[in-house]
């Protein structure tokens, strides 16, 4: 990992930036759903904000992503509009998908985020499809797969990775392993200890990085991303992490190992890596807070914009099934 | 007309796409076997296209049909036309996901930011003794769900007709190729079937037969044979399945008053349950007796000749019926 182009002082900042957003966001979202003012299966991706993160820091606007349910850090990172995103999760006709699709099928494609799926291993034949078509568009563009652990065990992953090899597809197959494939452990659903040793089986490099380090992530994902622009093919990058509210908002926890748990709680990748800014000179406290308070004021108003705007009509149950509006 | 308008199905479609590919550089063809070296497909639809268009907008794959139909969508979210094939029709299990969970539903669920204009091209049918997973007709299954469309042609006009028409929709399109339709040649006047247009193919008084595919031509054999006997039968070939032509199905049935829907597929919760339907709720007292169906009998495929011959439906079966419907 030694030899990874590493995060200058700038682009450190802006991935703590990023990755303040979407822990703030993820926050808010926890904090209204407690009091029953926001209602929606919800799947939180606290823990796993440096990857995304880390990732966009070498995506453009035009590059895609597919993501999946546990998605929003993707998202965020990715650029998507705070407000539009608010205002779908409200279920309100201002949302991205004038609230026709909510938190699991999330849309923009302006910024690049093409789909967002809620089935388990789904992403990846469709951004194998936006690297083809990448590829025939002929501009660099680049495809970003997300997904998570459980995905890899999924036979969708063996037909998209063995696609994307042998047409050399310019896709970044981003595994997030977060150790639980919903409540089962990594280690009670694979034999192999990385899913990253199976890319060799499709021709192309594969790579396991502590997804919570900003310097292997961002690095790791460059050298990917520049790879797939060059016209060299695909990547697989099994970014290790851990998701600290479960599977699904509200569940116990209890199929949860507590050491592991403990562990990843004290290996928080959020504080480290403010603390770091700070010890590094890279931000003083008062620039890092002035940040977090400038992300709080945006939620703030995009949360009451989305709450302030009106339900979508039900002449919509017509709209976007096709073309056409259904007569 | 002359000689060289004369094709099979094979041609027809193999011209359909020749033609579409040639006008439009966003028309994308994939499946296995499609490219030329692997011998433009199993019967030879695909033939000529890898040679003239390049094998980066014609990819043969890796049996593989997740990743077909996902790159398919994939490419046509980022802007192409796919026309994807899916050799048989029972194999279209396999990518039910892509094809029900995300081409049927992105643009929905997107509030039509995005849209998957694919076409998805299948064979079936029974008679050539390929038993259980070979030859079954599935069309209900898309039928039902929401943001697809299906077409069936009947014979080698409508089939390059309906083929342009369903590369030109900006929605997902299934069309269904009778396999045992393939050899059987026809005048094709190159123009274009609007999606949703059924055809009378055969023009009477007493009685409608509604069909598609195989049973349009069963029921003009049969129509031959009730005139005979001084019935006339009109035919109505579908054409499109998703969405039907409810109009000139229900003007059929206002004109005779009697109506048998026959499809190959088994009868039970067929597509013959909701034409008959739509036709007795519209027309319940105008009707000399109640919309009738036929279809296969309700078990798989079977193998044994004189088994898939009782199976399926015939001439002779729509005949009878008929003949009992006039008392």
């Amino acid at each position: 990992m030694s030899n990874y182009p590493k995060p200058d002082n700038e682009t450190l900042l802006e991935i703590y930036r990023t990755a303040n957003l979407i822990k703030q966001n993820d926050e808010r979202i926890i904090k209204l759903m407690m009091a029953g003012k926001l209602v929606m299966p919800y799947y939180s991706p606290r823990g796993q904000e440096i990857i995304p993160s880390a990732v966009s820091a070498s995506l453009e606007d035009d590059d895609y992503i597919c993501t999946i349910y546990r998605g929003l850090h993707d998202m965020l990172a990715k650029g998507f509009p705070l407000d539009e995103m608010w205002a779908e999760l409200a279920g309100r006709e201002t949302g991205t998908c004038k609230g026709k699709g909510g938190p699991m099928h999330l849309t923009c494609p302006e910024r690049g985020m093409m789909v967002t799926t809620g089935i388990v291993g789904s992403s990846m034949p469709i951004a194998t499809g936006l690297g083809w078509a990448a590829k025939l568009d002929g501009k660099n563009r680049v495809s970003v797969a997300n997904f998570g652990d459980g995905a890899a065990n999924i036979g969708a992953f063996h037909e998209s990775l063995n696609m994307a090899a042998l047409y050399e597809l310019p896709v970044i197959f981003i595994c997030q392993n977060n150790r639980y494939a919903e409540h089962t452990s990594f280690d009670d659903s694979s034999k192999v200890e990385t899913i990253s040793i199976r890319a060799e089986g499709y021709g192309m490099p594969g790579v396991t990085v502590n997804g919570n380090d900003p310097d292997e992530m961002y690095g790791a994902a460059k050298v990917a991303i520049d790879r797939a622009r060059a016209g060299e093919g695909p990547t697989l990058i099994e970014a290790t992490t851990f998701r600290f509210n479960g599977h699904l908002l509200g569940e116990s926890g209890a199929y949860m190992d507590k050491d592991l748990y403990a562990q990843a709680q004290a290996d928080d990748p959020m504080p480290i890596l403010r603390k770091r800014l700070v010890d590094e000179g890279i931000a003083s406290e008062d620039e890092i807070a002035a940040i977090e308070a400038d992300i709080t004021a945006r939620i703030d108003a995009a949360q009451k914009a989305a709450f302030d705007a009106p339900f979508p009509d039900v002449i919509e149950l017509k709209r976007d099934v096709y073309a056409e509006e259904i007569d | 007309m002359t000689d060289t308008n004369k094709m099979d199905m094979i041609g027809a479609i193999n011209a359909a796409l020749h033609d579409a590919m040639t006008e439009d550089e966003t028309v994308l063809v994939l499946g296995e076997e499609v490219g030329d070296k692997q011998e433009g497909g199993v019967m030879g639809v695909t033939k000529g296209l890898s040679t003239k268009f390049g094998t980066d907008r014609v990819k043969s794959t890796p049996i593989s049909e997740q990743a077909i139909i996902g790159a398919a969508i994939g490419a046509a979210v980022g802007g192409y036309k796919p026309v994807a094939e899916i050799m048989l029709m029972n194999f279209i299990a396999v990518p039910m996901d892509m094809i029900f969970n995300h081409a049927a539903k992105l643009r929905f669920m997107s509030g039509g930011q995005t849209n998957v204009p694919i076409v998805i091209r299948t064979m079936t049918g029974s008679g050539f003794s390929t038993g259980g997973q070979h030859s079954d007709y599935l069309e209900a299954w898309f039928a039902h769900t929401p943001g697809m469309k299906v077409v069936a042609p009947s014979n080698p006009d409508d089939a390059y007709g309906l083929m342009r028409s369903a590369i030109d929709d900006p929605d997902p399109v299934l069309f269904i190729e009778h396999l045992p339709s393939y050899w059987t040649p026809g005048e094709v006047t190159k123009q274009r079937i609007p999606i949703g247009k059924a055809r009378v193919a055969r023009e009477g008084t007493d009685i409608t037969l509604v069909g598609h595919s195989l049973t349009v031509g069963q029921g003009l054999a049969a129509a031959e044979e009730l005139a005979k006997d001084g019935i006339s039968m009109e035919v109505i070939d579908l054409r499109s399945i998703a969405p039907w032509d409810k109009e000139a199905v229900l003007s059929s049935a206002r004109k005779t008053g009697r109506v048998i829907v026959a499809h190959e597929a088994v009868k039970e919760h067929g597509i013959g349950a909701e034409i008959a339907s739509v036709v007795n709720e519209n027309l319940w007292g105008e009707l000399k007796g109640p919309a009738r169906r036929i279809g296969s009998a309700f078990c798989p495929v079977p193998f044994s000749k004189p088994l898939e011959e009782a199976f399926a439906p015939n001439a002779a079966k729509i005949g009878a019926m008929a003949k009992d419907m006039m008392g």
